[in-house]
């Protein structure tokens, strides 16, 4: 019944196994428990085109060893050939679940390069929208991750809850899923007539909704025994590798971008940053549902007082910034999605470099489930909440 | 309820055991002898349920066929012997088990003609409704009394018992 | 010919207890045709109830609301190729759905719809139906070692371990409510029908008797029961996201169908044992307390008035129709379904007043043995419509949390409840 990857003729496979100790085994056999599966990239639980060899010692984990790249693009290699403003559409191709914040990242770190400040009105529009647009990213991690747990119904309802906010996208921009809402400078739409009041309404809602979800799942024997001490992270662990977002603050470290280095006008807003205690699965979604109702007080804060004046600052027709490179990072829903930018002196970037918070998530994978049983790795790796658009792009 | 077609019942059911029995030990595959081991018994409980013991036969249907062969099939499928099915089909001590054979023959034939006294003449018919009682008595005993065969049911249970701790100790790691 | 099947007409025994041959045969034919329309029902209500617990419609194309959809499937499935995985064992994996359709089937002998609606009424009914129900597990696990692949055959091994060991606490849970039917007359029966009847004669269903201890092992039952038919929140062995496939993943077409077919029959003839030994199995609700003719009357009129009002929401249904000449079919086919239904209830109330009197009149018995079959569906139709509940909502458990809530949670809990029934009924009588 154990089976080994015949995959010695590719030599990626075998650089990558090395997390297995397959090199230098302790014992010169195979123990008769021990056996290599693979899991992917085709596999409905997966969240996208993600291959995971795990090491088995009949049902515990020993190890895993992810292999990403299905879905790589070369965006930032795109990125080189296009100006900063062509390149804008590219961004939210990334992680697609939550385009908006993406582009809020790119666009404000091409602003500091060009050393300009979007208008006030446009950083009020820019985070009602990625406060909007991270409610729709929980709310599908939420149905996806209750679905691979086995709870089939939850998905139906974020689902339907996430329409709401996608009509509000689509009235703005144009577009649902991969909206480009922002440009470099501020906003190029103005705000829709009945835009505030649909914002409004938007928060009366899904606020009763949110409950929804959670007496379906919070007090749920089930779901209890299948997230309690399930994929357990210290934050010792999670600073040294680099794990940010809900992840991070689920181990008890409270740092958020967005009052660590406030960005666009979160400075003025007045809200909490939820942090958990053990850093399991129950505690990342419990720190989820609580970022909801933050980012709901957000948007109401923000929806009632955005400011008159311009959406676009000034910027030059053709974007020529000063030769230099910025990092640039801000609190998306996944993580801290950070942006370097070398610029020099054209009108196409020199090197774009996206920091990926699901890609730096995702390696804490094979510390989270080192003894656990096979059913919680598609726990586990729903937890982290990946895209993998956003590790492979 | 009167009996209905018993002799015909009675040559299939017989029957299928004989030859279900045959296919036990002259299958190849081992789980195609498990599976002629099931029919063997599901027609042993049938006869059971023909000497009016329905007790046993469900008794039999639940425990030997649904748990014993379920458990046997369990160890075959999960131990690899495909290399039995690929020896060789008589080996070369077949003469030594043949006069065995022919001797446990002998034997059940001199103890059947030599103890037919034993046998009574017809089947005694004790009423089928009452069979799960009587072995309740046989086994708890009457109210007020103590039965014939509660201490040996007891221990019984308790070698049981033994079993399972022995199987488990055997199998963990560590306990 | 005519005089051996009129005979029977009039007994108030079942046809096995009568040794009438033609009448047993008939029921079995009955009850055969029965479970088949129960379990395309049953399918359309899973994928009806369950669309609308996930805020969709589900099927509403093939036939009006989807009523044929059961059919279009078991069409589709019939037409399909029928694959068998390269090196697999031809015989077994042939056999394989056979053994579980064949335990689902034979259980429904005993079943008792009636005090003489059964097939049989053996002494050892409820014994009889638990063997049986155990050999479907060896079609489980038999399935997947004859698919030749390794997934299929841990899969299978995991629901076989799982049914093996549910089945003790199942066991367990009604030896505590067998043991109550010997509380009035001081011995007890492990009959079905002398279940019920005890019972009745006891003017308690054993779900209230020695509160909780009924409900307790109920409880026990009720839960076993949902892991014995591997359906959710104990489907672990046969869930899509999971790594092993599950036993029947290389089954396809007509096959395939076969163990769906037996799973269902499963659920509903464990459901049917959970109604007879704690739920009263036919009896109508309270019927020692409300003794009168004039309340049988009003019991009576329950069959009526429920085919009522699935008419009068057909007919709804059928108002609420879009009028656009793309629909004319589909309300032209509800609306016959509406009228169908219209036309049981007529025919049903007619027979409840005709046989409102109680004496032994050709309507008066109709009327009684209507009512029984009722009670009994509706009972076991509450549990179906719970079995797709739990599926809606819960979540699935791990296998190892599965398998220590069936030996360390479920068997400690239904010993103690058989030691405590035992004691307290020794000590009431």
């Amino acid at each position: 019944m154990s089976s080994h990857t015949n995959d010695t003729t590719n030599d990626v496979s075998s650089r990558a196994l090395s997390n297995l100790d397959l090199e230098t085994p302790a014992k010169p056999y195979l123990d008769s428990n021990e056996l290599i599966i693979n899991m992917g990239p085709q596999h409905p639980a997966t969240h996208g085109v993600l291959r995971v060899i795990l090491k088995l010692d009949g049902e515990k984990v020993l190890g895993t060893e992810c292999v990403i790249g299905y879905l790589h693009r070369g965006v930032e290699k795109i990125a080189e050939n296009r100006t900063y403003a062509m390149f804008n559409p590219y961004i939210d191709r990334m992680d697609y679940v939550a385009a908006v914040s993406n582009g809020l990242g790119y666009c404000e770190a091409v602003e500091k390069l060009l050393n300009v400040e979007a208008p006030r009105r446009a950083k009020y529009i820019r985070v009602i929208l990625t406060e909007l647009n991270r409610i729709a990213s929980h709310q599908l991690w939420l149905g996806t991750h209750a679905l691979d747990i086995g709870a089939m119904t939850p998905l139906f309802y974020t689902f339907r809850d996430r329409e709401e906010i996608l009509k509000i996208f689509e009235k703005y921009c144009g577009a649902r899923l991969t909206t480009h809402a922002f440009r470099i400078g501020g906003c190029q739409y103005e705000t829709y007539a009945g835009f505030e009041k649909e914002v409004k309404h938007f928060l009366t809602y899904v606020a009763p909704k949110i409950d929804e979800y959670e007496a379906l799942l919070t007090t749920n024997r089930i779901w209890l025994e299948r997230t309690k001490n399930v994929g357990m992270i210290s934050a010792a662990d999670a600073i040294a590798l680099g794990v940010t977002g809900p992840v991070l603050r689920a181990s008890g470290v409270q740092w958020d971008l967005r009052k660590a280095q406030p960005y666009a006008a979160y400075s003025e807003f007045d809200f909490e940053i939820p942090t958990g205690e053990n850093g399991d699965t129950y505690d990342r979604y419990l720190v989820r549902m609580a970022e909801m109702r933050q980012s709901l007080r957000i948007i109401e804060q923000a929806v009632n007082r955005i400011p008159e004046g311009p959406i676009m600052a000034k910027v030059p027709k053709v974007i020529k910034p000063p030769v230099g490179e910025i990092y640039h990072s801000i609190e998306a829903p996944k993580g801290e999605l950070g942006y370097f930018i070398v610029s020099d002196g054209s009108t196409q970037p020199y090197r774009v470099r996206v920091r990926p918070p699901s890609f730096v998530n995702l390696q804490a994978l094979d510390r989270m489930v080192r003894g656990l049983l096979v059913a919680d790795v598609i726990a586990v790796i729903g937890t982290i909440d990946i895209v993998l658009g956003e590790v492979d792009r | 309820m009167a009996p209905v077609a018993t002799p015909w019942f009675f040559y299939v059911l017989a029957g299928l055991a004989v030859a279900s029995g045959v296919a036990v030990i002259t299958r190849r595959n081992a789980v195609h002898s498990a599976l002629a081991l099931i029919v063997t018994l599901l027609s042993v409980a049938g006869l059971y349920l023909m000497l009016y013991a329905p007790f046993v036969f469900a008794v039999q249907l639940f425990v030997y066929a649904g748990g014993i062969m379920l458990l046997f099939l369990f160890v075959i499928m999960l131990v690899n012997i495909e290399r039995s099915s690929k020896e060789r089909r008589f080996n070369r001590m077949w003469p030594a088990g043949l006069v065995a054979a022919c001797a446990l023959m002998a034997l059940f034939i001199s103890a059947f003609v030599k103890g037919r006294t034993l046998f009574p003449d017809r089947m005694i018919l004790l009423p089928e409704s009452s069979n799960t009682q009587q072995i309740a008595g046989l086994l708890y005993g009457e109210p007020g009394r103590i039965g014939q065969y509660t201490f040996a049911f007891e221990i019984a249970s308790l070698l049981l018992l033994v079993a399972i701790l022995g199987a488990v100790i055997m199998t963990k790691k560590k306990i | 010919m005519p005089s051996f099947i009129m005979s029977y007409l009039g007994s108030t025994v079942t046809p096995g207890e009568a040794g009438n041959q033609f009448w047993a045969l008939m029921y079995v034919l009955i009850i055969f045709a029965g479970v088949s329309v129960a379990v395309m029902a049953m399918n359309w209500l899973e994928r009806k109830a369950l669309a609308h617990f996930q805020i969709r419609l589900g099927p509403m194309r093939v036939g009006p609301h989807g009523l044929l959809q059961p059919i279009a499937d078991a069409i589709k499935l019939m037409l399909k190729e029928d694959i068998i995985p390269a090196n697999a064992d031809q015989f077994v994996f042939w056999v394989a759905p056979l053994i579980g359709l064949l335990a689902a089937f034979t259980v429904y002998t005993v079943i008792p719809f009636g005090p003489s609606q059964a097939v049989s009424d053996m002494n050892i009914g409820i014994l009889f139906m638990l063997g049986v129900s155990s050999l479907g597990v060896l079609g489980i696990v038999v399935a997947g070692w004859a698919s030749n692949s390794h997934y299929p055959l841990i899969g299978a091994l995991r629901s076989g371990a799982q049914m093996v060991s549910y089945e003790v606490a199942m066991g367990l849970a009604v030896v505590s409510a067998i043991l109550m039917t010997s509380l009035k007359t001081g011995t007890g029966t492990l009959s079905m029908i002398g279940i019920v009847q005890s019972q009745q004669q006891q003017s308690v269903w054993f779900i209230f008797k020695f509160f909780p201890l009924g409900f307790i092992a109920f409880g026990i039952f009720a839960i076993a029961m949902i892991a014995e038919t591997n359906r959710a929140p104990f489907d672990m062995a046969e869930a899509e996201s999971e790594l092993t496939a599950g036993y029947h993943t290389e089954y396809s077409g007509l096959r395939w169908s076969l163990f769906m077919l037996a799973e269902y029959a499963t659920m509903i003839a464990v459901s049917s044992i959970a109604v007879t030994l704690w739920l009263g199995g036919w009896m109508r609700p309270f019927p020692n307390l409300l003794h009168a003719p004039m309340w049988d009357f009003i019991f009576s009129l329950f069959p009526g008035l429920t085919f009522l009002c699935l008419a009068t929401i057909a007919f709804i249904g059928t108002a609420r129709m879009p009028a656009h000449s793309f629909f004319r079919i589909q309300r032209i086919g509800l609306a016959v379904f509406a009228a169908l239904l219209g036309f049981l209830a007529l025919l049903l109330l007619v027979i409840a007043v005709a046989g409102r009197s109680a004496d032994a009149s050709l309507a008066a018995r109709f009327n009684e043995g209507i009512g029984y079959v009722y009670w009994f569906v509706l009972k076991v139709a509450v549990f179906m419509y719970l079995f797709i509940w739990y599926r809606a909502t819960w979540p699935r458990y791990r296998f190892d949390q599965l398998m220590r809530i069936g030996w360390k949670v479920m068997l400690p809990i239904s010993l103690g409840v058989l030691v405590v029934t035992a004691i307290v009924g020794v000590l009431v009588s």
